[in-house]
């Protein structure tokens, strides 16, 4: 889905060691780079910061607005913070020694919604 | 999907319709809100954010006191489905009751039975997001409501129904503007603020006719080229500088004088924006048929250290020193308790003290009223600075109380945190977070041998005394606090999910409940059919969970916990 000058389409990249992916992610990753939607699913704030982990000594993103945190070691999942659910994941290729988008984003890109 | 599955969605879907009809509702009987009513409210209830155009937060019901209140009992609950900060109080007119939540609902109860009308639900954009997710109540005005939402418009709904009657843009979200104020209504008139001093905004006030959603004025906090006071700013600071107006103004009713208060200056460091920066950090006093700023009084010059004073200042008729005055009173997130005389054409220094300890401030200088500052702690672009009280200051937007029974001032204080930051000179991106720091920079410090945080204070402004002081050992008071004649003082606040009441001439505490989430909206008090019930939204979030985080990380054993999730709770004498 192309969103043409939304925010929505913010991207987290990062590379890391192969090995430290796990199964789920290491399918998503190409040569240990993996993308993710910079919304968070908390409050709609852009995940900015690549700081050490509340708990555990890894670097992790973290969200400004409320400190949500997530690991993308294992798909950015949750491991601090009010965050309800994962970053979407953007599944990466390397394409003719460029990095492409291998498929559409895996999981809902934004905030949850109230009930 | 199979045709089973298909029958079985819309037979539960059909359901779901006749269950919603069958108990919502419209209200058949209404009381039109009026000037005269909004500017003497009947004392069972609770029509403007702090119950009278003063802002003093006072109720004078009386059936629920110090002899009885141990009796008090929940008599019903609310859940409202949704997460984060709920921060408004639960507005009552004439046996109905109107519940504003975060992410854009307002909820029409019967405020005897907890049996819904009505629910509005704003469908916000998916690519807004919310710093401060929340709501701080609705004002009224004859048979309408007024919401001021995140996405930065203002809704005007029927009473009776929750229909759209008008829904007004006031500014951009994506360029960083947010709303999350109750509207102040005067003489017909909706008033709102805006939020976003941390998105490299020009603060703003801004009214429209009640009727039709037609904008009548828009007051900058920031005065452009031309203006008095824009020679505070220098270069183009002045566009960005903050002064965001994110809270309601209280209201003097004689003098027909607004007074509001104003936000940090943008971005954090004093050396990225250097001067006075009028108005940030202060109390304007406005017209409210033109908008124009009458005077004006600045807490504090060059606000370096985020400190907002957008709580409005209180009106109290004042006796000091042998001196009878109209009084503002304010304890400021900058540490400060002020003490102002107001003059139609003036606001004047009475005194000020610090009420919680602070290493920013040397003194006050007598005359201007002017803090002066010690350098050491005040933070600037180029290094990392550490200051007390942190950024969250002495006591941030939850509200303090005055006893018109005890004259005494009762203050959610937060003592013995502090904090720093590296000032840093960035960019602005519009609609990005804009602090003048790494947001991973911000700290929360305990004081080295703290043995409290959270201070309930009950102050005389007459003398400057502090009264009583009830202490929390291991929690933040992150909660406006309301008094009532019954002598009693209300206030949720903490991180151990209790709602308390208090004795107001000792501390001493009468009664507690453990609700389901923290709280940190204000309690109210009202009257149905000659019964006094004491309501308040229990649900944990935004900066009282940010203080939290920090907590946890402090080695003190306290854990990040609170859990989330909004219920309004109403309570009542046993019978």
């Amino acid at each position: 889905m192309i969103r043409d000058g939304s925010r929505l389409n913010e991207i987290l990249l990062v590379k890391l060691a192969p090995a430290e992916l796990d199964e789920d992610t290491l399918a998503w990753a190409a040569d240990g780079i993996v993308a993710f939607s910079a919304i968070c699913t908390h409050a709609g704030c852009s995940v900015t910061e690549w700081v050490k982990a509340s708990a555990g000594d890894g670097n992790v993103f973290k969200c400004p607005c409320h400190n949500s945190e997530f690991d993308p070691r294992h798909g950015a999942n949750v491991v601090f913070g009010p965050a309800p659910r994962r970053l979407a994941v953007l599944p990466v290729a390397i394409s003719k020694g460029a990095l492409v988008v291998a498929r559409p984003f895996v999981g809902k890109v934004g905030p949850q919604q109230a009930s | 999907m199979t045709i089973k599955q298909w029958l079985l969605s819309s037979s539960v879907a059909l359901t779901c319709l006749v269950s919603t009809a069958a108990v919502a509702g419209s209200i058949e009987t209404y009381s039109a809100v009026t000037a005269a009513r909004l500017e003497n409210p009947e004392p069972g209830n609770w029509m403007l954010y702090r119950r009278t155009y003063d802002g003093q937060g006072y109720s004078p019901l009386d059936q629920i006191n110090a002899s009885n209140v141990k009796d008090l009992t929940p008599v019903w609950t609310f859940s409202t489905g949704v997460v984060e900060g709920h921060e408004a109080p639960p507005i009552v007119n004439n046996g109905v009751m109107f519940i504003a939540t975060p992410m854009g609902q307002v909820i029409a109860l019967n405020a005897k039975t907890g049996e819904q009308y009505w629910r509005y639900k704003r469908e916000l954009p998916e690519d807004l997001f919310q710093l401060h997710p929340t709501s701080r109540g609705v004002g009224l005005w004859q048979d309408k409501l007024y919401l001021a939402t995140t996405d930065d418009h203002l809704v005007a709904l029927d009473a009776k129904t929750g229909k759209v009657l008008w829904d007004k843009k006031v500014q951009d979200y994506k360029k960083g503007q947010y709303l999350t104020l109750m509207p102040l209504v005067v003489d017909g008139k909706v008033i709102v603020g805006g939020s976003g001093g941390e998105l490299g905004v020009r603060g703003y006030v801004v009214a429209f006719d009640a009727n039709d959603g037609k904008e009548l004025w828009r007051t900058f906090t920031i005065p452009g080229e031309g203006e008095p006071g824009h020679d505070t700013w220098s270069g183009d600071d002045w566009k960005t500088g903050g002064g965001s107006a994110w809270m309601t103004g209280t209201y003097d009713k004689d003098t027909k004088t607004i007074y509001w208060g104003t936000g940090n200056a943008a971005p954090w460091p004093g050396t990225a924006h250097p001067g006075d920066n009028l108005y940030t950090s202060s109390v304007l006093a406005l017209d409210p048929d033109s908008g124009k700023i009458k005077t004006h009084f600045q807490y504090h010059q060059n606000d370096s250290w985020d400190w907002d004073e957008v709580d409005a200042p209180m009106l109290v008729d004042l006796q000091r020193e042998g001196h009878s005055f109209k009084s503002l009173i304010h304890p400021g997130r900058d540490a400060i308790f002020w003490v102002l005389e107001r003059k139609p054409d003036s606001i004047k220094y009475v005194a000020g003290w610090t009420f919680v300890s602070t290493d920013v401030w040397k003194g006050i200088e007598p005359e201007s009223g002017k803090p002066i500052l010690d350098p050491a702690h005040k933070p600037v672009v180029g290094k990392r600075v550490e200051f007390c009280p942190s950024l969250w200051g002495g006591k941030d937007w939850p509200s303090a109380a005055y006893s018109q029974k005890t004259g005494l001032v009762y203050v959610p204080a937060n003592e013995n945190f502090c904090g720093g930051f590296s000032g840093e000179k960035v960019p602005l991106v519009p609609g990005q977070l804009w602090l003048g720091t790494k947001p991973e920079d911000i700290g929360l410090t305990p004081r080295p041998g703290a043995d409290h945080f959270g201070e309930l204070q009950a102050w005389d402004p007459a003398t400057g005394k502090k009264m009583w002081s009830n202490n929390f050992p291991k929690s933040q008071l992150f909660g406006s606090v309301t008094a009532t004649a019954g002598d009693l003082i209300l206030a949720g606040g903490t991180n151990d999910r209790m709602f308390r009441i208090f004795d107001d001439k000792t501390g001493k505490l009468l009664w507690e409940q453990k609700t389901n989430s923290g709280i940190m909206a204000m309690p109210i008090a009202y009257e149905v059919d000659g019964t006094e019930y004491i309501a308040v939204q229990s649900g944990w979030g935004v900066d009282a969970a940010r203080i939290q985080d920090g907590l946890s990380k402090a080695g003190l054993g306290i854990e990040d916990n609170v859990p989330q999730g909004g219920v309004v709770w109403v309570f009542a004498l046993k019978k």
